[in-house]
């Protein structure tokens, strides 16, 4: 046989030799022992997966629709958890927060006596320490109903931990006389005074407006924007000492001792320093999050009632998702059993598999976690809890992978196990 | 005449329902290079899984097995792959074509499988296509051709690799008599060569004219191979 001119990439093995001029013509063709790696099957295994557009729609939409709820509800959970800290994320100042040691979340307020501001103040480390009033107290309504709100009074002097966004008034205006600042949400709905039209929305307040705490007459100066806490309550905040006026008689009011660290102090240290002198719980901003979330998660159903939603949009993710794929790898079986007898290999044929997965998979994701932005951005005035975090998207993401690789793996065993001969068969 | 095909004592048992069915029981068949051979009988005689055997994508229980020298189980699965992605070329009954993939891209298949880069093994594709009359349809889907055209593009594509093997199974059965004839013809025409061996399993009497030898099968042996000639004065 006549030498032939063969590129370094083929392999001997029985078969045909192409050798191919410069320009990867067909130059001359003989039989010999050499033979090329097969060339990646990848536009095959994409228009296979896109020929049938209604099966390859049907995919897609159910990994939609599975990324969609693993994505949306939990957006949902995030969102109500975060709520459960709202409060400490709004008031965002202070480095370090004393309370009382058995003090198990944020709304948990058990008193303390003034005291223990004096005792803190007098511990080396500190910048400052200012009083927080926090309870629940009822405001009577202009049709004489009651709403209970969350009252925050702030320091009379430096006004520390009130709201960060101000839409009317000024926080200095809280020195004003009977001075009340509300937010924007308590104000528009659940404050706001009756409709004069039957089923009418409520008419929001307005600066000027009063309103009466615990048979006290409170003014509004201000309205602000603030994260709504986890029951959603209207939030009116004062100065500490008219919040005492407010709330019933007892021998302790004060709820929480906001701490400013002195500057080159460690924060830690603060805190351990703190907890010996005092005997009281303390706790950085995020250690307070943490102690208030793992309440929450601990103490609550709802972990476990979105656990389930969450689970469920897995198991049907999968079933609709996984149960469309199989069917379509089903019914390209004798497709794959041509290649096959053709001589593609079982890793060729893996692959392909796997492109059409990972290709289906990622366009039903990005729609899924697209819908449930919007979802979110259309419902951001609303009382909806809707929070996604870039963790939250690798999670959905890990899912739907997750939903991908079982459904191409049960795919694939079906395809590594055919018999190519079954392409005879008519 | 060198030996193409050596097939000696085959047996070959089918499991089915919990019942053994032997669908070969030591058939011997020897088919030289340039030959095209036709394996006739009725359904279920075993020409299927003959012709599976031969082409190496079924395994025999017993008896020996050779493919230009080369016996398929002594190959490891990667070789035995290789050899047949090179060696051998299918027509179905049913054309199999990648209904997605146009008659070119169709066409081309087994160079990729074979290495080559898609751009040259598409050019290829289109001479071969052009070679069995279908140069004008390269872009059409299977679908767009008519039964006779779909088989003429899987002709070319049984083709395109210059395989050593072509195995034909029932090629004209879905066709009308002159599609059939005419698929014939081509093959006939662009198949045979002197270093190359086409067998055909069927069952269309229309086309038996155009066999060099007929082996008849019946109950998983061969009962009778004829040269053409012989096979027309039988009948």
């Amino acid at each position: 046989m006549a030498q032939v001119q063969v590129r370094t990439q083929w392999l001997p093995i029985n078969g045909i030799v192409y050798t191919l001029d410069s320009d990867e013509n067909i130059a001359t063709q003989s039989r010999t022992t050499i033979h090329r790696e097969p060339q990646t099957m990848n536009h095959i295994a994409l228009k296979m997966l896109m020929g049938d557009k209604g099966k390859y729609l049907g995919i897609v939409m159910g990994l939609t629709f599975a990324s969609l709820i693993m994505t949306q509800q939990p957006a949902i959970f995030v969102g109500l958890m975060a709520r459960s800290y709202s409060f400490i994320s709004d008031v965002g100042l202070p480095d370090i927060w004393v309370m009382d040691s058995k003090v198990q979340f944020i709304d948990d307020i058990k008193p303390l006596q003034e005291t223990e501001l004096y005792r803190v103040r007098g511990i080396s480390g500190v910048e400052w320490a200012m009083p927080l009033y926090k309870g629940l107290l009822k405001v009577r309504l202009a049709d004489g109903t009651f709403q209970t709100c969350n009252v925050i009074g702030l320091d009379d002097t430096t006004l520390v931990g009130g709201p960060a966004v101000m839409l009317e008034g000024t926080l200095a205006d809280l020195r004003r006389s009977d001075a009340v600042i509300v937010d924007i949400d308590g104000a528009r709905d659940k404050l706001g005074k009756p409709s004069p039209e039957s089923g009418g929305k409520n008419i929001p307040l307005k600066i000027g407006d009063s309103l009466e705490l615990n048979d006290h007459r409170a003014t509004i100066v201000g309205i602000a924007k603030v994260t709504r806490t986890f029951q959603s309550q209207p939030v009116i905040y004062t100065t500490y000492s008219r919040a005492k006026s407010y709330a019933p008689r007892e021998r302790r009011l004060l709820s929480f001792v906001l701490v400013k660290v002195k500057a080159g102090q460690d924060p830690q240290e603060l805190i351990e320093r703190i907890r010996a002198t005092t005997g009281l719980a303390a706790y950085t901003q995020d250690g307070f999050k943490t102690l208030t979330y793992n309440y929450f998660m601990k103490n609550t159903g709802i972990p476990i009632n979105f656990g389930i939603t969450i689970a469920l949009g897995f198991i049907v993710g999968t079933a609709i998702a996984g149960q469309t794929f199989y069917n379509f790898t089903l019914e390209n079986l004798r497709q794959f059993g041509v290649l096959k007898a053709m001589g593609a290999s079982n890793g060729s044929l893996l692959r392909m598999i796997l492109l059409q997965a990972v290709l289906v998979g990622s366009i039903g994701y990005g729609l899924g976690v697209g819908l449930a932005a919007l979802f979110g951005f259309a419902m951001r005035h609303t009382i909806l809890a809707f929070k996604m975090p870039w963790q939250l998207l690798v999670f959905s993401g890990a899912g739907v992978g997750l939903i991908c690789i079982i459904a191409a793996l049960i795919s694939i065993l079906k395809v590594i196990r055919l018999e190519p001969a079954i392409v005879f068969k008519s | 005449m060198s030996l193409a095909i050596h097939c000696q004592n085959i047996v070959k048992t089918y499991t089915t329902d919990g019942q053994q069915v032997v669908a070969l029981n030591g058939v011997d068949l020897d088919i030289a290079l340039g030959e095209l051979m036709m394996l006739v009988g009725p359904s279920g005689c075993g020409k299927t899984t003959l012709i599976s055997i031969i082409a190496g994508i079924l395994n025999q229980d017993s008896g020996r097995c050779e493919l230009f020298g080369e016996d398929f189980q002594s190959m490891s699965n990667k070789d035995q792959l290789r050899f047949r992605a090179v060696n051998i070329g299918f027509v179905f009954q049913a054309y199999n074509l990648l209904p997605s993939l146009n008659a070119a891209e169709n066409v081309s298949v087994p160079l990729i499988i074979n290495g080559m880069k898609r751009s040259v093994a598409e050019r290829k594709a289109k001479d071969v296509l052009a070679q069995v009359g279908l140069g004008e349809r390269t872009q059409s889907l299977p679908a767009q051709l008519s039964g006779g055209q779909q088989q003429r593009v899987a002709i070319a594509r049984a083709l395109v690799h210059s395989p050593r093997l072509i195995v034909c199974d029932e090629p004209t059965s879905a066709l009308d008599h002159k599609s059939g004839h005419n698929v014939m013809e081509l093959l006939k025409q662009v198949a045979v060569q002197h270093d190359r061996v086409l067998v055909i399993v069927t069952h269309d009497a229309r086309i038996f004219s155009f066999a060099d030898r007929i082996a008849e099968m019946d109950d998983g042996h061969i009962v009778k191979i004829s040269n053409q000639t012989s096979h027309h004065l039988d009948r």
